[in-house]
C-alpha cells in the first residue's frame, strides 16, 4: 500500500527538507530506542535534531507539542508523525518498528532472566528497590511538569481533582477525563474571554 | 477461551490507550484497576514486577503494556497488547500530523494544550501513589522513593543514575537484612 507523504508544513518551506529513506528512519529510531535508557525524550532530540538533522528545533518543538496533546506515549506519536512526514504511511510503520522492536526483545529477555532468578533474594531486593525508585521518578517528574504548567489556582484545582478521582477514589480514567477535560477546556475558554 | 482472553485484553488496552493522555505514567492506576482489580488477569506482585522491568529496560515505557500482555497470554498476548496500545494512538497521530498546520492554528488546540497538562500532573501523582501502594512494603522503599524524587526534581541528570543507585542500595540493604 502506497500512500503519498504528507505535504510539508509551513515551517519547512524556508529550509530544504532532507532526504530521509525508510532505512534511515528505521535505523534512526532504532538508535533512539537503544540509547534511550532512562531518558528516551533526550535521546529522541539528540538523534532527530542534533545527529541526523531531520528537523530543526522549531519543527521538533511543534511535533513534540502535537505528540503530547495526542493520547498515547508522546515518543511513539512523534515517531509516527516524523516517519509519515518523510516516507508516508510506510515511513510511519518502519519508524515505529525501529523504535519498539529492540526494546521489546530486551524487555522479554530481561523478564526471562528475571524469572530464572525470581527466588534470588538479591533480585527480589533489586526489583523492589527499582520499583520504589520509579515511584520517586514519577513524583519528581510530576513536580517538574507541575512547576511550569500549574501557574493558576484553576490549574492547581484541576490537578488536585484528577489526583483525587484516580489516586484516592480510584474512579475509572475514561469517566474522569470525560468530565474534567471539557470543564478544564471551558474554564480556559472562559478565562480567555475576560 | 484463549481467544476470549485475547479479545477482552485487546479491547481493554485499546480503550485505555485512546484515553491515555500523558503516556504510561499517567495511566498506571487505570491499567492496575483493569488488569488486577476488574479482570484479575495478574496479581499485584506480577503487576509490580512488570512495572519495574519496563522501567529498567530501554525504550518507551508504554512497553509496560507489552510486558503485561506477555505475562497475561504469552506471545499472542504480547502481540495483541502491543498492537492494541500502539495502533489506535498512532493512527490518530498520523491524521493529526498531516493536518498539523490546520490544527496548530486552531483555537481549541491552544485551549487543549493548556487544559490538559494540569490534569496530567494529577494523574502522574495518582500513578505514583497507586504504584507505591502496590510495590512498596518496607520503610526503606519510601526512603528510596524520596531520594529519587528529590534527585529528579532538583537536577537535570539522566534519571537512570538515581534509579541505578536506588537499586544498588536495595540489594546491599537486602544483604544486610534491612529490605
Amino acid at each position: 500500500m502506497e500512500i503519498s507523504a504528507a505535504p510539508p508544513p509551513d515551517a519547512t518551506q524556508a529550509t530544504e527538507r532532507p532526504h530521509v529513506t525508510r532505512f534511515d528512519l528505521f535505523a534512526g529510531f532504532f538508535l533512539v530506542g537503544m540509547i534511550g535508557f532512562g531518558g528516551i525524550a533526550a535521546a529522541m532530540h539528540h538523534v532527530i535534531v542534533e545527529r541526523r538533522r531531520w528537523l530543526d528545533d522549531q519543527q521538533y518543538a511543534s511535533v513534540l507539542g502535537l505528540g503530547q496533546v495526542l493520547p498515547g506515549a508522546n515518543l511513539v506519536n512523534m515517531a509516527t508523525i516524523v516517519g509519515d512526514r518523510f516516507q508516508g504511511f510506510q515511513g510511519a510503520v518502519v519508524s515505529l518498528a525501529g523504535l519498539i522492536f529492540m526494546p521489546i526483545v530486551i524487555l522479554v529477555g530481561l523478564a526471562t532472566v528475571y524469572d530464572q532468578f525470581a527466588a534470588n533474594p538479591d533480585v527480589i531486593a533489586a526489583t523492589k528497590a527499582a520499583a520504589a525508585g520509579a515511584v520517586g521518578l514519577m513524583f519528581g517528574t510530576a513536580y517538574k511538569i507541575g512547576k511550569t504548567v500549574i501557574n493558576t489556582r484553576w490549574a492547581l484545582l484541576f490537578a488536585f481533582l484528577s489526583f483525587v478521582s484516580i489516586g484516592i477514589l480510584r474512579l475509572p480514567l475514561v469517566g474522569t477525563l470525560l468530565v474534567l477535560g471539557p470543564i478544564s477546556v471551558a474554564v480556559n475558554f472562559w478565562r480567555d474571554q475576560r | 477461551m484463549r481467544t476470549d482472553l485475547l479479545v477482552a485484553m485487546g479491547m481493554t488496552f485499546f480503550t485505555t490507550a485512546i484515553f491515555s493522555v500523558g503516556g504510561i505514567s499517567a495511566m498506571i492506576p487505570e491499567v492496575h484497576r483493569q488488569v488486577v482489580e476488574v479482570h484479575g488477569w495478574l496479581g499485584n506482585e506480577a503487576f509490580a514486577t512488570a512495572f519495574a522491568l519496563s522501567q529498567i529496560a530501554p525504550g518507551p515505557n508504554i512497553l509496560m503494556m507489552t510486558m503485561l500482555g506477555w505475562r497475561i497470554a504469552g506471545w499472542a498476548g504480547l502481540a495483541v497488547a502491543t498492537l492494541a496500545t500502539v495502533v489506535p494512538t498512532s493512527a490518530l497521530s498520523l491524521i493529526a500530523g498531516r493536518a498539523e498546520n490546520r490544527i496548530s492554528h486552531a483555537r481549541w488546540y491552544g485551549l487543549t494544550k493548556r487544559a490538559f497538562p494540569p490534569l496530567v500532573v494529577g494523574l502522574i501523582c495518582a500513578s505514583a501513589l497507586v504504584t507505591a501502594q502496590a510495590a512498596i512494603d518496607a520503610w526503606l522503599g519510601y526512603v528510596l522513593t524520596a531520594g529519587v524524587a528529590l534527585f529528579v526534581a532538583l537536577t537535570r541528570r539522566n534519571p537512570l543514575v538515581p534509579l541505578s543507585v536506588a537499586t544498588l542500595v536495595g540489594v546491599i540493604a537486602g544483604r544486610l537484612g534491612y529490605f
